[in-house]
């Protein structure tokens, strides 16, 4: 007889589920400032802690106080606290939308705005970012049109996409921003790809590839790291963990790694973890990454720590697997609450000016969206003909796809 | 003109293309310095550099979603599967990403792109080095298929596929690398040096993808053809004395439809032949394209001969493998029926 005792499966479990009072005051928060900032030439093993750590720049007082503060003057502050103004109200309106009907599905980045926001503020013209389904922030910082990225969400006859894809799935290369697939992690690797063909031709261009936590777990984000890692390729590997990967809260797929950025150690990639509502810290971590890419310095993970406020999509209700109240309770706060706060305690903002922001930014949503139906909506049209569903399925239509446009009659 | 194997054909489209075009890289497992298992890419990091011409981790999604990156980039990747064995875990990148990024963004990015892979078997690699996988491509929309069949039609195919501005898996039968395999795996096998199809250009040249090719005309009935398999029908066709048309198809995704449909109205016969699997094979898909087609010009049922639908077994490949004689019997029962 054997004196071994029966085995059994370690299935993690999030410490709170609906009903428990959530309370993350064991969850190590370090001090603003608390994080040095290294040289852009430093190899992963020198900044060991950084993949533990969370670079921080604003304090509870509302000052940045860290190595990694000073980068961005008020103006460009006062800019990013309208770009995630419009990502909010550009959000609600949308979310709005589809509860009423006028298209099938929509992603918010709630509580996220920060992260893409402040990100695309550290490219340059003619990067790439190989995006999610939740970095809208990237397109919604720069000047392409709301009311381009709304036709695509109602799929209407202005959708610059034609219909053929599923709501929020934009492409602009003209802004950096590659077709978003819709499938997980596929993006990462094509990212890491299109920053080695920019060093293999001699370009100064670098690339960012963006994942979720959750989808850190697939193949394809191993994939991303080993060809990072052997080409040294000009890329930014963002993974934003807001802690849910629809029902499945963050430990599923990070398993007993303390961070996922540690992950990028074990492939000798530089690995920092930033306070992603943080957006002075996002913005200052993703230039070091972007700078040390372009000088040639080769990839950095960054893992943006954050909390995602609202359901994965239209389609899930969190209050169904975690606790409702479970968001307010996040240590983080909320990114742009922290960011008029900092610019009030600067002397450089006031509430009054950010009702009106807020106020104007919310008449141009509304004004976008009114011109948009004006192109029409799912399911009251009008759409793109029925016949370009067979167009561009190749460069020139094959015989095969002709007969089945005739057969369809259109 | 130069005589070359189907190896030296492939490598010398690829020095063609690498030569005219800066934009077309050559990367996969083992191709760099040592030039690839097969021999394909011998030389060509020597002559175009190590940016160019590199070997890759073993990490076929990797592979080939590294490749959509740079072809999104404007770069034109020819990447190589070592065996197509191992294209499954590139298959999600094929179908689901390279496949749809013109059609997605309405044209904003497209994927450009060539990924190479031996395919087939007859030479004892087993159930990993001898699959025919070309209907698990065939069936998705957005990329083409090529499998050529002979070292001019393989050349000439390849700088196709590569100056193609979609997504191409060109599927090379590695029973053919060497010389032409009639499926008499007891005899012989004559050298592409001795064979009027191993006459190849050294300069370049491109064959258009989506034309099959009428390798014997014929009267009385149509075979359907690709790969190794054209050799084995044309040992059947020879044998059996039947006046048959052989087709080689080329390309079958965009499959050239009219060919097909001209051949089977005159002959008012078909037999269908491929190594891979019967069911769902691409065998089903030209039996459905010819019944749709040429239905009432039939004066027979169409037949298949195909793998067998088991794993490819090592020890008993040439029970497994449709050699002239099973062809030749196929071919004998379609003339046989009223």
């Amino acid at each position: 007889m054997s004196d071994d005792k029966p085995l059994s499966l370690h299935v993690p479990e999030p410490e709170f589920r609906p009903g428990d009072k959530a309370d993350f005051s064991d969850v190590p928060i370090p001090q603003a400032g608390s994080v040095p900032r290294p040289e852009i030439d430093v190899s992963a093993e020198d900044i060991h802690d950084l993949a533990y750590s969370i670079i921080r720049v604003m304090n509870r007082d509302s000052e940045a106080v860290s190595p990694w503060a000073d980068m961005l003057d008020d103006d460009a502050v006062k800019i990013g606290l309208e770009d995630m103004l419009r990502v909010r109200a550009f959000d609600a309106r949308m979310l709005m939308a589809q509860r009423q009907g006028k298209t099938s599905f929509y992603m918010q980045a709630l509580g996220e705005e920060a992260i893409a926001c402040a990100f695309r503020k550290a490219l340059r013209p003619g990067d790439m970012n190989f995006p999610t389904y939740r970095q809208q922030g990237l397109l919604l910082s720069t000047d392409y049109p709301m009311v381009d990225m709304m036709n695509q969400i109602y799929s209407n006859a202005a959708d610059p996409l034609m219909g053929r894809q599923l709501p929020i799935m934009y492409s602009s290369k003209e802004h950096g921003f590659f077709t978003v697939s819709g499938n997980l992690a596929t993006q990462f690797i094509q990212g890491v790809g299109w920053a080695m063909a920019s060093a293999i031709k001699g370009d100064t261009k670098i690339a960012a590839s963006w994942i979720g936590d959750g989808s850190t777990a697939e193949s394809d984000f191993h994939s991303a790291l080993v060809f990072a890692s052997t080409y040294r390729a000009p890329v930014v590997l963002n993974v934003v963990n807001n802690q849910w990967a629809i029902s499945t809260f963050q430990g599923i797929a990070r398993g007993r790694a303390a961070t996922f950025a540690a992950r990028g150690l074990g492939f000798g990639i530089p690995a920092l973890r930033v306070d992603g509502n943080d957006y002075l810290a996002v913005y200052a971590v993703s230039k070091w990454a972007v700078d040390r890419a372009r000088a040639g310095f080769g990839p950095t993970l960054i893992e943006h720590v954050t909390y995602r406020v609202g359901g994965h999509s239209t389609s899930d209700d969190p209050a169904a697997y975690r606790p409702k109240e479970e968001s307010d309770a996040w240590p983080l706060g909320d990114p742009i609450e922290r960011l008029k706060n900092y610019l009030i305690a600067r002397g450089a903002w006031s509430e009054a000016q950010h009702v009106q922001a807020r106020e104007m930014i919310e008449a141009q949503v509304a004004e976008a969206q009114k011109l948009a139906e004006k192109n029409g909506t799912l399911h009251d049209g009008p759409h793109s003909t029925p016949a370009s569903m067979f167009e561009d399925v190749y460069e020139e239509t094959p015989l095969h796809l002709i007969r089945q446009r005739q057969e369809a009659g259109v | 003109m130069a005589r070359m194997t189907m190896i030296q054909a492939i490598r010398s489209a690829m020095d063609n293309a690498m030569n005219k075009d800066d934009n077309v890289v050559v990367f996969g497992e083992d191709v760099g310095f040592f030039g690839g298992v097969f021999r394909c890419t011998e030389g060509l990091q020597k002559k175009y550099g190590n940016q160019r011409c590199f070997d890759s981790p073993i990490n076929e999604s990797g592979i080939i979603g590294a490749a959509i990156g740079m072809a999104a980039y404007g770069l034109r990747p020819c990447v190589e599967i070592q065996f197509a064995d191992y294209m499954y875990p590139g298959y999600d990148q094929i179908t689901q990403e390279a496949s749809r990024i013109r059609y997605r963004s309405n044209n904003d990015f497209t994927a450009p792109m060539v990924v190479r892979m031996p395919t087939g078997g007859g030479i004892f690699g087993g159930q990993t080095h001898s699959q025919s996988p070309e209907a698990l491509f065939a069936h998705v929309s957005g990329i083409k298929t090529v499998i050529p069949s002979s070292p001019y039609d393989a050349k000439g195919l390849l700088i196709a596929s590569i100056e193609d501005n979609d997504p191409v898996m060109f599927l090379e039968p590695k029973r053919l690398y060497n010389g032409p395999f009639d499926g008499h795996h007891d005899r012989p096998v004559t050298p592409w040096s001795k064979h009027e199809f191993g006459e190849v250009p050294e300069d370049y040249y491109s064959l258009p993808i989506g034309k099959a090719a009428i390798r014997r005309e014929g009267a009385d009935v149509t075979v359907l053809v690709y790969g190794t398999m054209v050799y084995v029908a044309e040992a059947a066709v020879k044998e059996t004395g039947i006046d048959a048309e052989i087709i080689d198809l080329r390309t079958i995704l965009p499959l050239d439809l009219e060919t097909i449909e001209a051949s089977v109205r005159k002959t008012g016969r078909c037999v269908i032949v491929h190594e891979a699997t019967k069911t769902c094979g691409f065998g089903a898909e030209l039996m459905a394209v010819v019944t749709e087609g040429c239905f009432y010009h039939l004066e027979a049922p169409i037949m298949r001969v195909t793998g067998y639908d088991t794993p490819y077994p090592h020890a008993h490949e040439w029970d497994y493998f449709p050699g002239p004689a099973r062809v030749g019997a196929a071919l004998k029962k379609v003339m046989e029926a009223a």
